[in-house]
């Protein structure tokens, strides 16, 4: 248990870049962040900026570069999505934040022609207000453990060579040519590998299950579905480095005896679709994949199925529904997939991040991968972190890494709604989503592994760390992963169908003020009930939210109902506005103003407003110069 | 093309959705890709299309119209020209995603219900996480990403469009006018 005391006892090589080819390199940033704050653009001017002064591009890698040849190339989502596109250059160790097409002209004169920094470019720490050179001095970067990550910002996707040359498919081919599928399965249950998709069950468990199955035919997915609403480490890992989840599934399939894989994306994600397909269709080319995998004879097929829009599919029994052309609905187990799955051949399902950590594990050994996090949680694990955060972006941290380091030190504290930090705003911390709970001020120091968030009524889902400031009525909260939930519910059991649509009911004669004493026992009742009538993770974990809310801020809740008020203000119906008699100088704009003609009052008088027929829209709250309306 | 018979519309129709269907050789276990690729060609699930791939993989209709129900994806209806769709995912709903949405829809006179515009310019919709949690609120028009979208810059993309679409229409016609002006003239 040491590492949970101390996770910040990693091996020294902690994060980012290290030394693939000597040549020198512009990389641009082209996660889904940096590509909608004009990363392409970027790309563009960089072409046109270098060759103009007169630098020789190498835009596809080659490993005899000269010397005075210049690397240009896109990378996967590289996290610091806030900041973005961000432009780093190797191996000068800097990195550019908010670069701007007019901005390339300075870098390629004083950096890649002069060797010298432009300044304005480098990001400022807000908490220190000191400009940070590259990834060292960056906390957002310096205090992560990057593994899974650590390619995603630094190769080029699209380059397969690139991925081999940085020792790529070296684990496969050791998987495929030296080792017994038995071997394999057991360095990976040594390495403690649970799964990332949320359920954290032992990976080499899994494989184990299905490769004592007697079939001659079995199947590997790879789960791309990343249904949770603000988690997105899937996609980057699936946009950055597509060839590390191939290889998983590789080494996954030849340690249970399958020779067919599958990759089921989320059609959301139309980038890492694109990529993961050209991916496959580079290592078909490379005799990676396809009929003789590394000279052995062996097959080996890999295909790209779009999901087509559904939470549930996310879900093991209800993805295979979906492969096979039907609703995704789930379907009781046992039998397991691994005993009877796709087509009712044994078929085993890792999530996108479990299958990138498998490589690594071959290569470096299973003690190394224990080494990091806890004894129950080994390795690291990528969130999500986002909302009133001022470092959005993708992180990854050993397990046991306590709350307050993420959110405080590598977020950089909480925001208010304008993004300014607020030293005191922090109110809650939703993990998991619609299937977690929320953390509060005194789990800051609670050391984040699946273990330790069970006890508190929280779960490490897929890894959406979403930061809540004061600001959040947490009514609201859970009724927006209440109604999330309700629209996703299948529809095959009765109490997850009937009874969530129940509990988005109570939630809103909660936010509507029509909620009595009986509600919130009513709400407990129902919650069990769903928990325990429902089939699959959807259902079960679906009153999380609510339930979870309900224990931290119980008070909140009796606000709502009792003294018929929000605190924060969110709840609409709950505002009354009313004009403040000693300050009103009847100057009559809010009367004007009001689109119902709830406001009455006589010129030079204090006005009045009706509560029967106010609507709430605050239009004469904006009008009125001197704030004399209050309550809205 | 408007004395174009119906009738051949509806042939080239269906030979569209047999190439489609020929291309994953007409096995129901590839329903979904085999949808996927209708909308892609037709922007929505045509009813008689529907029940022309039924009949073609030897399903009961039933079936079809279940899978293109069950998943978001699908639209039974056609859509407008210009698809807004504003993430209501947790990061972005928290950062105040929902005023994005309301004020499209005030402005757009569309609603939860009714997602496209009379003149089928536009639809409005919401998703439920883009992925680009990191720009939050965010939302998508056309495939192009916005991020840290206020109410004023979402209308602010919507006059853009239809300053665009008033040109486009302008111009077109303008080149109709020319013609009919070379016609009269030959």
């Amino acid at each position: 248990m040491t590492n949970m005391e101390n996770p910040s006892s990693v091996p020294a090589k902690k994060h980012g870049i290290s030394t693939l080819a000597q040549v020198r390199r512009v990389i641009i940033c082209a996660g889904t962040g940096c590509m909608a704050n004009g990363a392409m653009g970027v790309f563009e001017r960089f072409q046109s900026e270098m060759a103009g002064s007169g630098i020789h591009v190498i835009l596809e890698l080659r490993p005899e570069a000269a010397d005075h040849e210049i690397r240009l190339s896109k990378s996967g989502c590289q996290g610091f999505c806030q900041m973005g596109p961000l432009v780093s250059v190797v191996p000068d160790g800097i990195l550019y934040t908010k670069v701007r097409s007019e901005d390339v002209p300075d870098i390629v004169q004083q950096t890649l022609v002069g060797h010298q920094v432009v300044e304005r470019l480098l990001y400022k720490d807000p908490a220190t207000r000191k400009s940070c050179r590259g990834l060292e001095d960056n906390p957002f970067y310096a205090r992560q453990s990057r593994f899974v990550l650590r390619e995603c910002g630094f190769l080029d996707p699209e380059d397969i060579h690139e991925y081999i040359l940085h020792g790529g498919y070296k684990a496969a081919r050791r998987a495929f040519v030296e080792m017994s599928p038995e071997e394999i399965c057991t360095t990976v249950l040594d390495s403690g590998l649970r799964g990332r998709g949320g359920g954290g069950f032992p990976t080499g468990r899994k494989w184990n299950a299905a490769r004592v199955q007697n079939s001659t035919k079995k199947y590997v997915i790879c789960n791309g579905d990343e249904g949770d609403p603000g988690a997105f480490m899937n996609r980057s890992v699936m946009e950055g480095n597509p060839h590390s989840v191939i290889e998983g599934l590789m080494i996954a399939a030849r340690a249970i005896g399958a020779n067919e894989t599958l990759v089921y994306v989320r059609a959301e994600y139309p980038l890492a679709v694109e990529r993961m397909r050209r991916a496959v269709a580079d290592a078909e080319r490379e005799g990676i994949l396809g009929k003789n995998v590394f000279g052995t004879g062996q097959s080996m097929k890999c295909e790209v199925m779009e999901g087509a829009g559904a939470f549930v599919c996310g879900e093991e029994t209800a993805m295979i529904a979906s492969i096979e052309g039907q609703r995704g609905m789930p379907r009781p187990k046992p039998p397991f997939p691994a005993q009877s799955g796709l087509w009712g051949k044994p078929t085993i399902i890792n999530n996108v991040e479990t299958l990138a950590h498998v490589s690594r594990i071959l290569n470096e050994g299973p003690e190394v991968f224990r080494s990091i996090g806890t004894k129950e949680s080994p390795g690291t694990k990528t969130f999500a972190l986002t909302g009133h955060v001022a470092n959005t972006g993708l992180v990854e941290v050993p397990f046991g890494t306590p709350l307050r380091e993420i959110v405080l030190n590598i977020g950089g504290g909480v925001t208010d709604d304008a993004g300014k930090i607020w030293k005191t705003g922090f109110k809650a911390v939703q993990i998991g989503g619609p299937s977690g709970g929320c953390l509060i001020p005194e789990h800051l120091d609670l050391p984040l592994a699946y273990e330790s968030l069970r006890s508190v009524g929280a779960m490490v889902g897929s890894g959406g760390l979403v930061v809540m400031n004061q600001g959040t009525c947490m009514v609201s909260i859970a009724r927006f992963f209440m109604q999330f939930t309700q629209r996703e519910s299948c529809g095959k059991c009765v109490l997850c169908r009937e009874g969530t649509k129940q509990l988005l009911a109570l939630l809103d004669d909660v936010i509507e003020g029509r909620a009595d004493a009986g509600t919130l026992e009513l709400m407990e009742k129902l919650a069990r009930a769903v928990q325990v009538g429902s089939l699959c993770g959807l259902g079960k974990t679906a009153p999380n939210p609510v339930l979870s809310t309900l224990r931290y801020f119980r008070k909140e809740y009796e606000e709502h109902i009792f003294e018929k008020r929000c605190r924060t203000g969110r709840c609409k119906a709950l505002l009354r506005p009313t004009i403040n008699p000693e300050k009103c100088k009847g100057c009559h704009l809010c009367f004007a103003a009001c689109p119902v003609g709830a406001i009455s009052g006589e010129k030079k008088q204090p006005h009045h407003i009706n509560p029967e027929l106010c609507i709430k829209c605050g239009a004469c709250a904006k009008t009125c110069k001197i704030h004399a309306i209050e309550g809205i | 093309m408007a004395s174009t018979p119906i009738a051949v519309d509806r042939a080239e129709k269906f030979e569209k959705v047999c190439g489609i269907l020929d291309r994953y050789a007409r096995r129901p276990s590839g329903l979904i890709p085999i949808l996927q690729a209708i909308q892609h060609e037709y922007q929505y699930l045509p009813e008689e299309v529907l029940t022309y791939v039924a009949t073609s993989l030897d399903v009961p209709p039933a079936r079809v119209f279940g899978v293109a129900t069950f998943y978001a994806h699908f639209a039974l209806e056609p859509k407008g020209k210009h698809v807004i769709r504003v993430c209501d995912g947790t990061a972005c709903h928290v950062k105040r995603s929902i005023p994005v949405l309301n004020a499209l829809h005030e402005k757009l006179g569309t609603s939860e219900t009714s997602k496209t515009t009379a003149d089928m310019l536009f639809t409005v919709e919401t998703v439920a996480c883009l992925g680009a949690c990191g720009l939050s609120p965010a939302l998508v028009i056309d495939e192009q990403v916005y991020g840290q979208v206020t109410p004023e810059r979402a209308l602010a993309l919507v006059d853009e469009i239809n300053a665009k679409e008033e040109s486009l229409a302008a111009a077109s016609t303008a080149s109709a006018e020319q013609l009919s002006a070379e016609e009269a003239h030959d």
